[in-house]
């Protein structure tokens, strides 16, 4: 699985340009599909089983695109300015390497500012992709790029540009090969553009119209030196997200999730994320309303380029993951 | 337009004096976001001779359409908003003298206000946003930006009892052309309404063109969500106006924000606060522009929304793109734009739609 999920952090797919990521992970669940489609925005639409007597049509999502940039001026000396496309910090950005999708490479550089005292803007910075003047710089007004830093393997954590959420992703694949027998017609949906704005879930979730709908994203920790104030941490199970700033998740299906790891001895935590959402809330709100939940990842530094997640973390996603889809739904 | 061009650019709709004569109308026109009745009663009597079906759905949206007669036809959604930035009357505070509180609709900058002349209501009562003289005004009056709640709608005795609380208001401006340039308020959106006009009057047989005139996308694109619903397009695209920020910078440094530029053509949008376009879309537009000889630009990615940011999430997902004339002092008193800009506008969309099949949704965005 390590494999799998370096493979899919070292592929870049920023929101709106999720093709290369989404052919890598065709790929992969081809082999494991009933069925395999793709949607006008770009969703990969993975169906797998047919409903039993017992059993729903169920929407599970995890977001193949990532945080990114895009082009918006070279300037007369081939300088390239940016803006983000979904959560960028300014602050992670100066000195940071970036790879735009034509194949380009480049630094990202800061003006001086010496005397402000205000964090720096996006405005201020630039991407050196080596060029000596506009006409050599191979960069467009529009092209997207994202940021490049190497895998990193410490053992039991893990770390990578984009976590956030190929581990989600690698999760959702790891599943549709354990999943065996279920009585659940399921639709695993690697999705788009969750990153400006949960769009790709939206549209999905409308085209499948599912009976139960899960996320599998990252949330955040409270376990950082003067880190933000919250109860997750990493390598204490996969989190049951209660609410984020999107959703309150569905409380039948909350308590459905933590009967089923308690009855499998799986190690989860609660989660309450003060900021943020996820793919969850576009599939809630779909159509006439859907029970909807999310597991979430622990992750550290999340929109960063060196998101840590806790491979432990990750096995017993799975394991919760399986365990839920292999039996039938009971929503009280 | 050169007449010794190809086939398809023959055909493209002619931006003449009919066409400058109803754009000039279109901007005279009130129609601020959830009022735009005057704009669609326009848009309803240029349009009803040329379409197979036009109705009026339950937010004021003008849906119509027109099918095209060849074999395997797209069914492609243009969408243009009706509606304008203004003002709305919030209080009477003066019964006799005339004298109202209001508020803005949509995005406009109180610093734009003081001192300018508006219509107000159906029957275009003429009023005025007062600014206090220079003589009485303090310095710290002089540093501190105005807002909204400090300013009055004066529309003096006589014509107190001709409006009310809840009217809109919008700018007094006329419109008119000088040389090379279009000057009036409102040309966000009426050019992009008046683009669609002339698509109507001239639709491709290779489509089936679906025109919403829409209303409240200044307030956040509230009747192209309920447009594209109905419509349920293979393919939408917005068009729209966009402001052009590219006058020389105060310190002659390069300008790096100028969004649009003027007389560059039609700006295409790739990245928006609302839609990331289809990158299918993007490409086929650069292809067809540099194709037929149109001159175009790249909008920068950056803030803002159209129409499309409702559309291209409506239902199961509509591959959505945006088109704009780009417009210097948008939502402002007064817009200027380029008559070239908007003549290649109508050329660039009317030769793509003629040119625009399934086979470029074959490959997966």
């Amino acid at each position: 699985m390590k494999s799998l999920i370096q493979k899919f952090v070292e592929t870049p797919g920023p929101s709106g340009y999720e093709s290369i990521i989404r052919q890598v992970i065709r790929a992969e669940v081809e082999p494991l599909a009933d069925q395999v489609t793709v949607d006008a925005l770009g969703n990969l639409i993975v169906r797998k089983g047919t409903p039993s007597s017992n059993g729903m049509k169920i929407m599970l999502a995890a977001h193949m695109d990532e945080i990114g940039l895009i082009a918006t001026h070279i300037d007369e000396n081939g300088f390239v300015r940016f803006t983000t496309i979904g959560g960028v910090r300014a602050y992670n950005c100066p000195g940071g390497r970036v790879r735009f999708l034509n194949g380009t490479r480049g630094v990202i550089g800061i003006e001086n500012l010496e005397g402000q005292s205000s964090p720096p803007l996006i405005d201020q910075m630039f991407i050196d992709v080596g060029a000596g003047a506009r006409k050599d710089c191979s960069v467009r007004v529009g092209d997207v790029a994202v940021f490049e830093r190497p895998y990193l393997d410490l053992g039991k954590r893990l770390v990578a540009k984009s976590m956030d959420d190929r581990i989600g992703v690698a999760v959702l694949i790891e599943t549709l090969r354990q999943i065996d027998n279920s009585p659940h017609e399921i639709y695993f949906v690697f999705s788009v553009q969750e990153e400006v704005g949960v769009r790709g879930a939206t549209t999905a979730a409308y085209g499948i119209d599912p009976q139960l709908g899960l996320a599998v994203d990252v949330t955040g920790t409270g376990d950082t030196p003067k880190g933000i104030k919250m109860e997750v941490g990493l390598g204490k199970g996969p989190a049951i997200k209660v609410r984020d700033a999107g959703m309150l998740a569905d409380p039948r299906v909350v308590d459905w999730m933590v009967r089923t790891a308690e009855a499998s001895k799986i190690p989860y935590q609660m989660e309450i994320l003060e900021r943020g959402g996820t793919d969850a809330r576009a599939i809630q709100l779909t159509r006439l309303g859907v029970p909807a939940g999310c597991l979430s990842i622990p992750c550290r530094y999340v929109h960063s380029p060196s998101e840590m997640v806790d491979f432990d973390d990750v096995e017993n996603a799975v394991r919760l993951l399986v365990g839920l889809l292999s039996q039938p739904v009971d929503l009280k | 337009m050169s007449s010794q061009t190809s086939p398809q650019e023959k055909q493209a709709p002619r931006v003449g004096a009919a066409q400058l004569k109803l754009l000039e109308r279109l901007t005279n026109a009130c129609a601020v976001s959830g009022d735009e009745g005057e704009v669609r009663q326009i848009v309803l009597d240029e349009i009803r001779p040329h379409v197979d079906e036009v109705k009026v759905d339950h937010l004021g949206n003008v849906l119509a359409s027109k099918a095209g007669s060849t074999q395997d036809r797209l069914r492609v959604m243009l969408a243009a908003h009706m509606d304008e930035i203004g003002f709305m009357l919030t209080q009477n505070e003066d019964k006799e003298g005339g004298i109202f509180r209001f508020g803005v609709v949509g995005g406009v900058s109180p610093s734009h206000l003081a001192g300018q002349p508006v219509l107000i209501g159906k029957g275009h009562v003429p009023g005025v946003i007062g600014a206090k003289p220079v003589h009485l005004t303090t310095n710290d009056e002089l540093r501190t930006p105005l807002s909204v709640d400090s300013l009055r709608i004066d529309v003096g005795p006589g014509n107190s009892s001709k409006v009310k609380v809840g009217d809109r208001a919008t700018f007094a401006t006329r419109f008119s052309r000088t040389g090379a340039s279009l000057r009036a308020k409102a040309l966000d959106d009426r050019l992009g309404v008046a683009t669609l006009i002339e698509l109507v009057k001239n639709a491709p047989a290779n489509i089936d063109l679906l025109a919403a005139f829409t209303v409240q996308e200044e307030v956040g694109l509230r009747g192209a969500k309920v447009a594209a619903y109905a419509l349920e397009p293979d393919v939408a695209i917005a068009l729209d106006s966009t402001p052009a920020n590219d006058l020389p910078t105060w310190d002659g440094s390069e300008n790096t924000r100028y969004n649009t530029r003027l007389g560059e053509g039609p700006a295409i949008y790739v990245a928006d606060a609302a839609t990331l376009s289809d990158p299918r879309l993007i490409r086929f537009l650069v292809e067809t522009a540099l194709a037929a000889g149109i001159s175009y630009q790249i909008r920068q990615p950056g803030g803002g929304g159209t129409d499309a940011g409702a559309m291209h999430k409506q239902r199961a997902g509509i591959p959505t793109v945006s088109i704009s004339v780009p417009g210097r002092y948008l939502h402002t008193p007064l817009s200027i734009t380029r008559l070239s800009d908007w003549k290649n506008t109508v050329a660039l969309v009317y030769t793509a739609l003629s040119q625009l099949t399934s086979d470029l949704f074959k490959v997966d965005r």
